[in-house]
């Protein structure tokens, strides 16, 4: 069975090539629609059954590499276009192509009347065939395409209603939007591209297998491994929206909302975990990064929570949200909890989903009206997208048993055993803040008075194509964390599904930090103590949110006119954008237009080519002259030309 | 040693464009129509002509094939000597594949003096082929020259506003290099005939044999004859500034034909004759050379970045493409000389589809001014698509053939012993940021946004012609970048030997050529002469 994964990512590219060459004449939003999601769907039941089958493996004897045909093979070189099938990429495939699907049945409805109907199924396959490919990959490269080729389809689908406005830092067209988020991870891909070349110069190969195998057997020098480790992380940081390229992902909700829901919080930007994931032997060998992935997670995520707790479009706190989360799995990794943090991608990806879904429910049901301060008391009209809203509210708000506290608790318990109290503070304090702006999102949206303008919009529950994927996906949000059940909570059994699961992928990784670490202790005492903490902090966040935001009242103005100077530092995202526009990209433009262009290129290369180009007509306008046809003159310089020869014969 | 078997297949495709030429000066000038198929027809031949060559080439055989040696002027030994590699196999077919396109591109375009465009048209394909195939230095110098006659013209009449500057101007640079060159290949000559019982000649492979034994001081200097000669047609920083001008007066099919094959003649010379010739003068040269294609890549996207004009926007993008491609040369890899000469096919294919894609936008609105555009896609959807496709295949989008080149190039570079020096390549690689910056923004004012401008209102998306000018080029840019073995693997014997050359020369050893040649028996080598 796992010989026949090819067809996994085949299935959504055949889809591409259909609704692309002919999804024009089809004329039939049903069938492309269909076309579309049964391609996607095809994909997953073909994961299935390769699960199924590495579920009757032996746990070392999961790994299969399925080699399609040869790439780049030229003098040292040698990639193949090959698929790694093994624990951690099953489990990508199963998400990416399980929500996938979900995602592309609800875009039926939600896409439902658009003109670019069919384009927009077309990016959608393509971008799950690019996604399917970046973390099938068993080399570096295949798996770059895959990087490259999700930022691609996110390019073409932020700026997929390419005619409208999008209010954003220099921000003007959803295609400014899309433009940022393709560069930005350009810049991160420039540090993928350069660490692919020295894990080459070091091992000779861009296998991860050879790589990683080679790495734990040899060890690597340390400055090179820290190297490496550090230009891939700037790689994470683009795709996954970390300090210092975050500042793309709340402007890429330009894109249609199952856009958002697919790429910008389910699969793509938890690309940066994969990498990490898949080479954790390479990041376990350097502290430096891993600390430095620790800090930046860290600080992601309480940078992203606070501006979360402002903003009032309804898919810009989601998208900070997301930032914020994603600095959670950043945290995992950096204190090499790698399975709490694949855990975490797991959970986030069912109730990230959901809620923007359930928020492009929302806006579908509003006239595309995306300010929550204009909506309250909507869970009267759309019942159902209500309650799912709320089931993925309390989900990633970390409630138990809801699947979010599982993974997040997972995440800071191992910040306090491996990190420190000060980190899981520090986490703690992330998690207040997601479940207070969470709360106040749902409150905002759904309670209060309704603060719309009735004449002109009319608020409706959406269509079963929409709401059938919000319930799926609310459900997997309850009890998708039992997958992951610590034994603090199993009364001894050993019950954490996915860890076993996991586990020889990250063994070597594990093995190398227990050995300059030295294994922590494990008290489970302790364990509940934190657990309890951090579970009463999040219901202090809901009930905080619930005191200020349930009933509409003046308390929130007047608590932003208390603190004027720091809503105003979180209402404009702390300046990021501003200062990233200050700084590099206008001194950049200023100094190719002025100095580059005008002055070196115009001025200095021209000038010496055009004056040169002068002189040398003006010298043979001079010389001209001598050709005057007076035979005389043409006499006396022949006398003097022959006296001068005379006089050097004589002389020299 | 070279290989003559089936030689006259060679013959055939580099002679009919010149047949072409000739028929072309029969017709009379008011047949535009007949002129126009002509033209097409025997560029589409010229096509086909050279196909059996691309299957009939043997990957494994060191050494040129289809080899011709005809006396030319006696006294010079001068001679009639033409043959391919796998380098020069590529660039044939890239020509020979560009023409029928860009004869196509000018059907409409082109409103005066058919005749005359269309035979320089025929006499600049005949120009080019025959410098890739010519191996004597004087028969390649004359192909060299002969193809500064149509290009001036191409410019200089159906040119823009500023064309007569900008004609000038390409060739007064193009001169300046070619008679150092020329100095360079009589020195050469003269270098045979001062040998004891030597006598002046022009023969490459000859020239070739020789080479390694001229002083060292001497070399130098004809290495930097040779190398300013081809560094000028690159172009390489800072030799570029013909290259903008030429491009935003020349006609649509001139600028694909020049940023097609014309810039390839130079990065081509450079292998074959700087690296052939001069392996230990290039070792002194690799690394100021490398710094140029640094600055080049990252200073041609830094003013590709501020330009208004869309063409001139894609011009200095050029300027920064062929920075990688010199780059890999100058790694002497493998991997950098491979990507190099599939980077050459590369941005002749993307770069050439960028300039049909801006032509088609000229002929619509006969300016290219990006702020007289914005929200095109809406009216022209396909184009949309394809302008999208050239634009990704530019900046290197990995499954498109751009990201071959440059990875190849760049990781070469990284790799390379003869550079030692990985921050060539780590400069170098932010100029794929930087095209992702100058390409993407200009796309967005012209495609996205509304069209405001009432001018747009009421443009017609691709027409039939236009459609299928772009999609063969589609077809190679995908083919490349999804399965380029069929591409690289030509080439492959070739670079490897090369590289194990000159790394034998410098370093005394080398790994390469790692692939065998096949053995061929020896009477097949007495045939060929030599």
């Amino acid at each position: 069975m796992a010989e026949l994964i090819y067809l996994v990512p085949l299935l959504p590219l055949i889809g591409f090539f259909i609704i692309g060459f002919f999804g024009k004449k089809l004329h039939n939003e049903k069938l492309i629609g269909g076309i579309a999601s049964a391609a996607v769907g095809g994909a997953f039941l073909v994961a299935v059954g390769i699960f199924m089958q590495l579920l009757g493996e032996a746990p070392e004897a999961r790994t299969h590499i399925i080699r399609l045909f040869p790439w780049i093979h030229t003098g040292a070189l040698s990639i193949d276009i090959a698929y790694q099938v093994d624990q951690l990429s099953i489990l990508y495939t199963l998400i990416i192509t399980g929500i996938g699907t979900l995602i592309h049945i609800y875009s039926i409805g939600y896409m439902h009347g658009d003109k670019s109907f069919p384009r927009f199924f077309a990016y959608l396959n393509l971008f799950v065939f690019m996604m399917l490919n970046l973390v099938l990959a068993n080399n570096f490269v295949l798996t770059f395409l895959g990087w490259e080729g999700v930022g691609l389809c996110s390019y073409l689908l932020i700026g997929f209603w390419y005619d409208r406005t999008f209010e954003g830092s220099h921000i003007v067209w959803t295609g400014d939007a899309a433009k940022k988020a393709f560069i930005v991870n350009r810049i991160g891909d420039f540090g993928v591209l350069i660490a692919m070349f020295l894990i080459f110069w070091r091992f000779g190969s861009l296998d991860y297998a050879t790589v990683n195998t080679m790495a734990a057997t040899q060890g690597v020098d340390a400055g090179l491994i820290t190297a490496i480790t550090l230009l891939l992380f700037l790689g994470c940081t683009g795709k996954s929206a970390q300090i210092p390229l975050g500042v793309w992902l709340p402007d890429a909700m330009a894109g249609p909302t199952p856009v958002s829901a697919l790429i910008h919080a389910a699969t793509m930007v938890t690309a940066g975990i994969f990498l990490i994931a898949r080479n954790s032997t390479l990041f376990a060998l350097s502290h430096t990064t891993m600390a430095v992935i620790t800090g930046v997670g860290i600080t992601t995520a309480l940078i992203a929570a606070t501006v979360g707790i402002v903003q009032n479009d309804i898919k810009k706190v989601l998208a900070y949200s997301t930032v914020s989360q994603l600095g959670f799995m950043f945290i995992a990794l950096g204190v090499g909890a790698y399975t709490a943090a694949v855990f975490h991608v797991m959970t986030h990806a069912f109730f990230k989903a959901l809620l923007f879904l359930g928020s492009g429910s929302v806006i579908h049901g509003m006239h595309e009206e995306q300010d929550i301060q204009k909506m309250g008391g909507l869970k009267k009209y759309m019942p159902q997208t209500y309650i799912t809203f709320l089931l993925g509210t309390i989900a990633i708000a970390g409630i138990f048993p809801f699947a979010g506290f599982f993974s997040k608790d997972e995440i800071l318990w191992y910040a306090f055993l491996n990190g420190s109290p000060i980190l899981w503070g520090a986490g703690v304090l992330a998690a207040l803040f997601t479940a207070f702006y969470m709360f106040r999102l749902l409150y905002l949206t759904f309670h209060g008075e309704e603060r719309f303008d009735h004449h002109h919009v009319h608020p409706h529950e959406s269509p079963a194509t929409m709401t059938i994927p919000l319930w799926i996906l609310a459900i997997l949000s309850v009890f998708g964390g039992f997958l992951g059940i610590p034994k603090a909570l199993s009364f001894g059994a050993d019950i954490n599904l996915l860890e076993h699961w996991l586990h020889p992928i990250f063994h070597d990784a594990h093995e190398i930090l227990a050995k300059s670490h030295g294994e922590h202790a494990h008290s489970l005492e302790l364990e509940w103590g934190l657990m309890a903490g951090s579970l009463g902090i999040a219901v202090i966040g809901i009930l905080f949110a619930t005191s200020l935001y349930k009933k509409s009242s003046s308390k929130p103005d007047e608590l932003a006119a208390k603190n004027k100077g720091l809503y105003s530092l979180l209402w404009n995202k702390y300046w990021v954008d501003e200062i990233y526009h200050a700084v590099i990209v206008r001194p950049t433009y200023t100094m190719s237009l002025e100095a580059l262009w005008k002055i070196f290129d115009i001025k200095v290369i021209d000038g010496i080519v055009n004056g040169s180009a002068r002189s040398i007509a003006t010298w043979a306008e001079s010389i001209r002259k001598i050709q005057s046809g007076i035979a005389q003159n043409y006499a006396l310089l022949m006398m003097i030309g022959i006296v001068g020869i005379i006089a050097w014969m004589v002389l020299g | 040693m070279p290989h003559t078997d089936s030689a006259g297949l060679l013959l055939l495709p580099l002679f009919l464009p010149l047949l072409g030429f000739l028929s072309i000066l029969f017709i009379d000038r008011e047949q535009e129509k007949a002129i126009k198929y002509v033209t097409l027809i025997f560029s589409m031949l010229t096509f086909f002509a050279s196909l059996p060559l691309w299957f009939m080439f043997n990957d494994g055989l060191d050494g040129f094939q289809f080899y011709t040696n005809i006396s030319w002027i006696p006294s010079l030994d001068a001679g009639f000597r033409t043959g391919i590699d796998g380098m020069s196999l590529l660039l044939v077919l890239l020509t020979t594949f560009i023409m029928p396109i860009s004869i196509l591109s000018s059907f409409e375009s082109i409103k005066k003096k058919h005749k005359e465009y269309y035979a320089m048209l025929l006499l600049l394909e005949f120009g080019m082929l025959g410098v890739f195939v010519s191996l004597d230095t004087m028969l390649f110098y004359v192909f060299w020259e002969l193809i500064l006659i149509p290009m001036y013209f191409l410019i200089g009449i159906w040119g823009g506003k500023d064309r007569i500057y900008a004609a000038v101007k390409f060739f007064l640079y193009t001169l300046v290099g070619s008679l150092l060159m020329l100095i360079a290949i009589v020195w050469m000559g003269l270098y045979a005939k001062w040998l004891p019982g030597g006598h002046f000649t022009t023969d490459f492979l000859i020239l070739k044999q020789l080479a390694p034994g001229i002083p060292l001081d001497i070399q130098i200097w004809l290495f930097l004859a040779f190398a300013l000669s081809f560094c000028i047609k690159v172009p390489l920083f800072p030799f570029h500034t013909w290259l903008p001008d030429a491009h935003v007066q020349a006609p649509t099919a001139g600028s694909v034909i020049l940023a097609g094959v014309l810039l390839k003649m130079g990065t081509y010379g450079l292998i074959r004759f700087n690296l052939e010739l001069f392996p230990q003068s290039l070792h002194l040269f690799a690394q100021p050379l490398a710094w140029l294609s640094v600055i080049g890549i990252i200073y041609g996207a830094l003013v590709a970045m501020v330009q208004t004009d869309i063409k001139k926007l894609v011009a200095y993008s050029s300027v920064s493409h062929l920075g990688f491609v010199v780059l890999g040369i100058v790694s002497v890899t493998p991997e950098g000389l491979q990507g190099a000469i599939i980077q050459m096919v590369n941005h002749g294919l993307s770069t050439g589809m960028l300039f049909l894609c801006v032509g088609v936008l000229y002929e619509r609105r006969h300016t290219r001014e990006i702020s007289e555009f914005g929200g095109i896609t809406k009216v022209m959807p396909k184009f949309a698509v394809m302008f999208t496709i050239a634009m990704m295949a530019s900046v290197g989008l990995p499954g498109l053939n751009g990201f071959i080149g440059e990875y190849l190039t760049l990781f070469g570079s990284f790799q390379s012993k003869f550079l030692n020096n990985p921050w060539f390549s780590i400069f170098s690689a932010s100029g794929v940021i930087f095209a992702a910056v100058y390409l993407l923004w200009m796309f967005q004012r012209v495609m996205f946004g509304t069209n405001d401008n009432p001018k747009n209102h009421t443009l017609t998306d691709l027409t039939r012609s236009e459609y299928w000018q772009l999609v063969p080029l589609v077809i190679f840019i995908v083919w490349i970048g999804v399965y380029p073995k069929t591409f690289l693997s030509r080439s492959e014997l070739y670079a490897q030997t090369l590289v194990g050359s000159i790394e034998k020369t410098v370093f005394g050893t080398s790994a390469y050529p790692k692939i065998k040649a096949i053995e061929v028996d020896a009477s097949a080598v007495k045939k060929a002469g030599h």
